[in-house]
């Protein structure tokens, strides 16, 4: 097979230096043999991978191979499902995300999420920023102000929205509401950003803000994203995960994965012979 | 294609007579009554409660029974029942218990409401016979005289009733909370909330306007219900109002007359109207002015369902 096919990888990102040595940055995430069942529909199978602090993975594959249930897994959101069942360690900064006295609650504050459909709370677009530390029980209202403003700079919404911060979000667009969204999660003060297909239903203007806000991010935040868009994932990604049919495949270098895939079927994959 | 033209149009004409005939006798209904009405829609209507005079009846004690009635009802069987939806909705696993309580709701809102002026009969106006002939608890130092059984009071009503649109109650807040996206339920526990402060700052708030909605239709049904009031022993000929309350004034300012009031016996509205008509011909105006009243209340109780709605649709829209 002809190599040129997979040897153009596009730059990265502003913030993503994707050859950094992250050999020094302590493992963040560490999932160990983990299976995952729907009822008795087993969807992940003995996956094993680690994540460094503040570094981008990006998890491509097929539709339906598990990137979402495994993202889900990390938060523990699929306990919200009923009938799954889940086998294997999955540690979060050394901590067994899945023993009977971790509170899940902390754990959800401490691990953000991004869904691909914008979720904003029908409220101001204030409230919806100081939903999480106001549940967390923080009242005080010149520090709420504070930190609702730092994190939609964060987000890179600020001045589309300093000037209506009381009206309803639901009137933003497609775009903003999704930066809204990461704002939102930024200020419950998350160690780690699970990002869904983030700016899978954005045109290309608000896709690429989405990216570049993912660069600002990665210097303080572990993110994981989960994305169909090669280019994407070459992009915005430290490394690279590909799954498929409920197997981790490969995970290595996003330049390499890129450009030269120890996998067969990774290279398939990424060439668009099937998927 | 002449034959489908032929067809399509006849078939409209057809719709147009079914909803104008229903107008039709829905507008001579009203105007009759009306029109009987007239000479008796007058301030002192409001002003005076049962007589056999026909010019000397009046809607008063009926008014404040219902009052009574609608008020206790309401605060009976709200909390109770949007407390139930939210556990079926929000917290109940779908175990087969659950399942069949959710198909036999609906059933219970289908079941005619003299089989509940039964129930009530039973249970709160004689409860099963347990004190004989009956016993009072006095509360709060003397304040608050409890009779059990409750007898034929307000109290008694008012639970019966309760039962009575408790399943509608229920159903209407399942669907007010099912009308709420997942979206919101799954973004707000990824953001650290307890299922308790999703359901409290998230799903209630979104689904407030449906579920008093639901709650106003409900207790307007409440409001008209005839059958099961006089099961549970409602009074035709009441002059009385609940703890002698005849004003807003005494109702604010008599903590003790508000305790008494659940205890005493009562009329309601439609009971008195009931009463009327069958008290023969001198009393038709009467029965009508009353069957005004009523209606005025109703459409009211409706046209505040219909506001809620309306501006909770321009407001929120996912
Ligand atoms: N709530 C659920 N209940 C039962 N099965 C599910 C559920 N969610 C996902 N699955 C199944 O698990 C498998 C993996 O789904 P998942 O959503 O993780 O895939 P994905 O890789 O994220 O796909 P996509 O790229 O389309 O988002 C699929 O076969 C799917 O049918
Ligand atoms: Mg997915």
């Amino acid at each position: 097979m002809s190599s040129e096919s997979i040897s153009n990888v596009p730059p990265s990102v502003k913030g993503v230096d994707r050859d950094k040595d992250m050999s020094s940055h302590p493992i963040n995430v560490e999932s160990k043999g983990v299976n995952f069942w729907y009822g008795d529909n087993q969807v992940l199978f003995d996956v094993s991978l680690q994540v460094p602090e503040r570094s981008v993975t990006a998890f491509i594959g097929p539709s339906g191979c598990g990137k979402s249930t495994f993202l889900r897994c990390l938060n523990r959101m699929n306990d919200l499902i009923e009938g799954t069942r889940i086998t294997g360690e999955l540690q979060i900064e050394g901590q067994d995300i899945n023993a009977k006295d971790v509170d899940v609650v902390l754990l959800r504050k401490h691990v953000g999420m991004v869904f691909q459909k914008s979720t904003p709370f029908p409220k101001s677009i204030f409230d919806n920023v100081a939903y999480g530390p106001r549940i967390a029980g923080q009242r005080n209202r010149a520090y709420l102000a504070d930190l609702v403003e730092s994190c939609l700079r964060q987000a890179a919404l600020w001045d589309e929205v300093k000037d209506r911060l009381q009206d309803s979000a639901m009137a933003l667009s497609g775009g903003q509401q999704q930066r809204l969204c990461i704002a939102r999660t930024l200020a419950t003060k998350p160690k780690i950003i699970l990002m869904d297909e983030p700016a899978s239903a954005l045109d290309p203007a608000s896709t690429s803000r989405i990216e570049d806000l993912i660069g600002e991010l990665c210097n303080e935040y572990t993110i994981i994203i989960v994305t169909h868009n090669m280019q994407q994932a070459s992009r915005v990604s430290h490394q690279t995960a590909f799954f498929f049919e409920g197997k981790l495949i490969e995970l290595a270098r996003t330049t390499q994965i890129f450009t030269n895939p120890k996998q067969k079927q990774t290279e398939d994959y990424i060439t668009g012979r099937f998927g | 294609m002449r034959r489908r033209l032929l067809l399509s149009s006849s078939f409209r004409l057809i719709c147009r007579v079914a909803v104008y005939s229903a107008i039709l006798v829905l507008v001579t209904l009203l105007s009759v009554v009306l029109w009987l009405a007239m000479e008796r829609l007058t301030l002192q209507f409001f002003q005076r409660g049962f007589s056999l005079i026909p010019d000397r009846a009046g809607i008063k004690a009926g008014i404040w029974g219902s009052f009574w009635l609608i008020s206790l009802t309401a605060i009976f069987s709200l909390p109770v029942g949007i407390g139930a939806a939210v556990y079926l909705e929000e917290y109940a696993s779908d175990t087969r218990l659950t399942r069949l309580i959710k198909v036999n709701l609906s059933n219970l809102a289908g079941v005619p409401s003299i089989v509940y002026g039964m129930l009530g009969l039973t249970v709160f106006v004689r409860m099963f016979g347990m004190f004989g002939r009956g016993i009072q608890l006095n509360l709060l130092s003397g304040w608050l005289v409890v009779p059990l059984p409750f007898g034929k009071s307000v109290i008694a009503g008012a639970l019966t009733m309760s039962l009575l649109i408790l399943p509608v109650v229920i159903i209407t807040t399942q669907e007010a909370l099912r009308a709420v996206p997942g979206t919101i339920r799954t973004a707000s526990l990824a953001l650290g909330a307890t299922r308790w402060q999703t359901i409290w700052s998230q799903i209630l708030p979104a689904s407030l306007p449906g579920i008093t909605t639901g709650a106003i239709l409900a207790i307007s049904r409440a409001i008209g219900e005839t059958a099961p009031l006089i099961m549970v022993g409602a009074v035709t000929y009441c002059r009385i109002c609940p703890g002698g309350i005849e004003s807003v004034q005494t109702l604010l300012t008599d903590p003790q007359r508000v305790l008494a009031a659940p205890f005493d016996k009562y009329t309601a509205m439609p009971i008195s109207i009931y009463g009327w008509i069958t008290s023969g011909p001198p009393f038709m105006s009467v029965a009508a002015a009353g069957i005004v009243v009523l209606l005025f209340v109703l459409t009211c109780f409706n046209g505040i369902a219909v506001y809620i709605r309306q501006r909770a649709r321009n407001k929120l829209k996912w």
